[in-house]
C-alpha cells in the first residue's frame, strides 16, 4: 500500500491578511508558513492505512524553498520519502498548472492511492485534487470524511449538503480530505531529530518540461480587502435581558428586515 | 453566437436552487451581451424538469438520462458536460458551488484542458472575458482573476449570492445521445442527514452556538431559536473540537465560508478564522456577555448579556411576530 500525500503551504490561518506592494498578492512580512490544515489530514490517513497495511509513504510539494519546511513537518510525523518541486510562485491560484505540476511528477512512481487536503487554506479553490485526479486518469472522491481500505479498492464516505455519500472505487484512486477524517498526530522529538536526516528530492520545475508561468490558466488582476463594516447598534441586555431581545427582534424585523 | 452553458444539479429529480441562482445569472449575463443561454441536465428521467429550465431562462437543454446518473458521479457527470460543452461550444460553462459543483467543475476543466474559477460573488463581463470576484483567504481578502483567455471558461458561482429569477421562456430540449460512460468511483447511496436538518451552506439564517453555549446540551436552546426562525444551526471551531457538534455545522476558515441573510452569533468571542467565515452575511447579531468580544466589531446588532437570558425571551418575541 504505497501512498503519496500532496501538500501545500499556507499562511497560518491566524494570519492577518495584509495586500502587497503589488497589489495582487498578500505582503509576506511576519507571516508564518504552515502546511495547510486539511493536508494533515491526508498525511495521517497515509500513515495509518501505511501502518496498518505496509508499504510506504511518499509526501509532494510544489512550492518555494520555504516550502520544505512542511516536508520537514511530514516526515517528522512518519512520512518515508519527500518530493519537492521547486518553483510555483508564479502559479498562486492556478490549479491547472499546480495539476500538471504534480500529474508530471508523479508519472513514473507507483502508489496505490494519492490524498490531497480538501483544499488549500487561502487561495480557497478546493480545485487541484480533482484536476490531478482527472490528469492521471484516476477515479476520485473529495471531502472524504470516512474511508475504509480493502483488497484493491476504498468505500469512502463524503460531506454533501444535508447528508452524505458512499462511493466505492477501484485502486488506485484519488482523495480528497476533509476534517472529521481521523486526528492529526504531532510529530514526536525522535522524529523531528529523524526528519533531518531524511533525504528530500528536489526536483527543478522546468525538468517536468513545465515553463512555469508563460502559459497560465488564471490571471488575478486584483487583490483587495473586505470593505470596513460601519459601526452597529450595541444593547445592552445585562440588566434587562427581555426588553433587549424584544429591541433586537423588533430593529430585525422592521430596519434590517431580515426576519 | 457566444453562449453559456450552466451544469444544473437534481437530487431526488428536484432541481436545486443553487442551480437556479446560477442559470438566472447566466441568462442575466447573456441578456446583456447578446448571447445564448444552455443547460445540461444529467439524472435519471429528467426529461420533464429539463423542459422546466426554459423558464429560468434556457434556450436549450441537454438532457441526459441514463440509470446509472441518477446518483453523482464525478466522472459521468463529466462526460455528460463535456459532451454537451461539444455540441455546444460555449464561451463558458457555470457550476453552482454546491458541493457538486465544486467537485465537478475542475474535473470537467481539466477533461478540457483549461483552468477553473470557483466561488464567484461577483461577475463582469468584457468582449468575450469574465472576471471574476472571489473571496479568498476565507473572506479576508478579495481576488479579482480570469481564466488568461482559455476557452470554455468554467466558473463557479457561490449559491445564495446570485437571485434565482423566473424570465419566461421554452427550452428545446436535446436528448444526450452515444454517452459511453466510464464510472469507477460509484456512488452507492446518498444518506440524508438525521432529521433532513438544514445544511449551514443553503441556509437563508444561521444562529450559531460557541464556546459560551458551555455544553453539547445547549445547542437545544440555539436550535429553538434556529427552528423558530426557520434557520440552521451553525457552530464555532471551538464548540466543534470540543465534540459537541459534528462538523458539518462548523462555520469559519477551517469549517464553511457562509453568506445568509442573517447570522446570528451566541457565545462566540470571533476568532479571525470565525470572523473570515462568516463576515459576509448580510447582517450580523452577536450576543456575547463580553462586550470587548471581537464579534462585536463586526456585528450590525450586538446584544451585550447573558445568552441563557437574551435566547428564551427572543425565540417567544419571534413566534409572536
Amino acid at each position: 500500500m504505497n501512498c503519496v500525500v500532496c501538500v501545500t503551504s499556507v499562511p497560518d490561518t491566524a494570519s492577518v491578511i495584509k495586500i502587497g506592494a503589488d497589489g495582487k498578492g498578500i505582503d509576506e512580512a511576519g507571516i508564518k508558513w504552515i502546511p495547510s490544515p486539511y493536508d494533515e489530514y491526508a498525511l495521517e490517513e497515509g500513515l495509518q492505512l501505511t501502518e496498518a497495511k505496509g508499504g510506504e509513504v511518499t509526501v509532494l510539494t510544489y512550492g518555494p524553498d520555504r516550502a520544505e519546511a512542511a516536508l520537514r513537518d511530514c516526515l517528522a510525523r512518519g512520512a518515508h520519502q519527500a518530493v519537492h518541486v521547486l518553483g510555483g510562485e508564479a502559479t498562486l491560484g492556478d490549479s491547472y498548472t499546480i495539476a500538471k505540476v504534480l500529474a508530471a511528477a508523479l508519472k513514473d512512481r507507483e502508489f496505490d492511492l494519492v490524498l490531497c487536503g480538501y483544499q488549500g487554506v487561502g487561495t480557497d479553490c478546493s480545485q487541484v485534487g480533482q484536476m490531478l485526479a482527472e490528469l492521471l486518469d484516476l477515479p476520485h472522491v473529495a471531502n472524504v470524511t470516512e474511508l475504509e481500505v480493502g483488497d484493491g479498492s476504498l468505500t469512502a464516505g463524503r460531506e454533501v449538503e444535508g447528508g452524505r455519500e458512499r462511493v466505492e472505487s477501484p485502486l488506485p484512486a484519488l482523495i480528497t480530505c476533509q476534517k472529521g477524517l481521523n486526528e492529526p498526530r504531532y510529530a514526536a522529538l525522535k522524529g523531528i531529530m529523524a526528519a533531518k536526516r531524511k533525504p528530500v528530492e528536489k526536483i527543478e520545475v522546468a525538468s517536468l518540461g513545465i515553463d512555469e508561468g508563460a502559459d497560465p490558466y488564471y490571471t488575478m488582476s486584483k487583490l483587495e480587502l473586505p470593505p470596513e463594516k460601519a459601526a452597529g447598534t450595541i444593547i445592552q441586555g445585562e440588566d434587562d435581558p427581555v426588553a433587549a431581545a424584544s429591541e433586537l427582534v423588533k430593529a430585525l424585523r422592521n430596519e434590517a428586515k431580515a426576519i | 453566437m457566444a453562449g453559456i452553458l450552466v451544469f444544473v444539479e437534481q437530487r431526488d429529480g428536484e432541481v436545486r436552487t443553487a442551480s437556479l441562482q446560477a442559470l438566472s445569472e447566466a441568462k442575466r449575463q447573456a441578456t446583456t451581451a447578446g448571447w445564448s443561454v444552455s443547460a445540461v441536465l444529467p439524472g435519471t428521467e429528467v426529461s420533464d424538469k429539463a423542459a422546466s429550465l426554459g423558464a429560468w431562462g434556457a434556450g436549450k437543454v441537454y438532457a441526459a438520462d441514463d440509470p446509472n446518473l441518477g446518483l453523482y458521479s464525478a466522472e459521468g457527470y463529466a462526460e455528460v458536460v463535456v459532451k454537451a460543452a461539444e455540441q455546444e461550444q460555449p464561451s463558458a460553462i457555470f457550476f453552482a458551488g454546491t458541493a457538486m459543483g465544486r467537485d465537478l467543475a475542475p474535473r470537467v476543466a481539466a477533461r478540457l484542458g483549461v483552468g477553473a474559477i470557483p466561488d464567484a460573488v461577483e461577475l463582469g463581463l468584457e468582449g468575450e472575458t469574465f472576471t471574476v470576484r472571489r473571496p479568498v483567504y476565507s473572506g479576508k481578502a478579495f481576488a479579482t482573476a480570469t481564466t488568461a483567455g482559455k476557452m470554455p471558461q468554467v466558473i463557479g458561482l457561490r449559491p445564495n449570492v446570485f437571485a434565482a429569477e423566473e424570465s419566461g421562456g421554452t427550452a428545446e430540449v436535446v436528448a444526450l445521445e452515444g454517452l459511453t460512460l466510464s464510472i469507477r468511483a460509484v456512488v452507492k447511496e446518498l444518506v440524508a442527514a438525521a432529521g433532513g436538518e438544514l445544511d449551514i451552506a443553503e441556509a437563508d439564517i444561521i444562529v450559531s452556538g460557541g464556546r459560551g453555549i458551555k455544553g453539547p446540551e445547549n445547542f437545544a436552546l440555539i436550535r429553538e431559536l434556529a427552528d423558530a426562525l426557520g434557520g440552521a444551526v451553525g457552530a464555532s471551531r471551538a464548540a466543534v473540537d470540543a465534540g459537541w457538534i459534528d462538523h458539518s455545522h462548523q462555520v469559519g476558515q477551517t469549517g464553511k465560508v457562509v453568506s445568509p441573510s442573517l447570522y446570528i452569533a451566541c457565545g462566540i468571542s470571533g476568532a479571525i478564522q470565525h470572523l473570515a467565515g462568516m463576515r459576509s452575511s448580510k447582517v450580523i447579531v452577536a450576543i456575547n456577555k463580553d462586550p470587548d468580544a471581537p464579534i462585536f466589531k463586526i456585528a450590525d446588532y450586538g446584544v451585550v448579556g447573558d445568552l441563557f437570558d437574551v435566547i428564551p425571551p427572543m425565540v417567544e418575541a419571534v413566534k409572536a411576530l
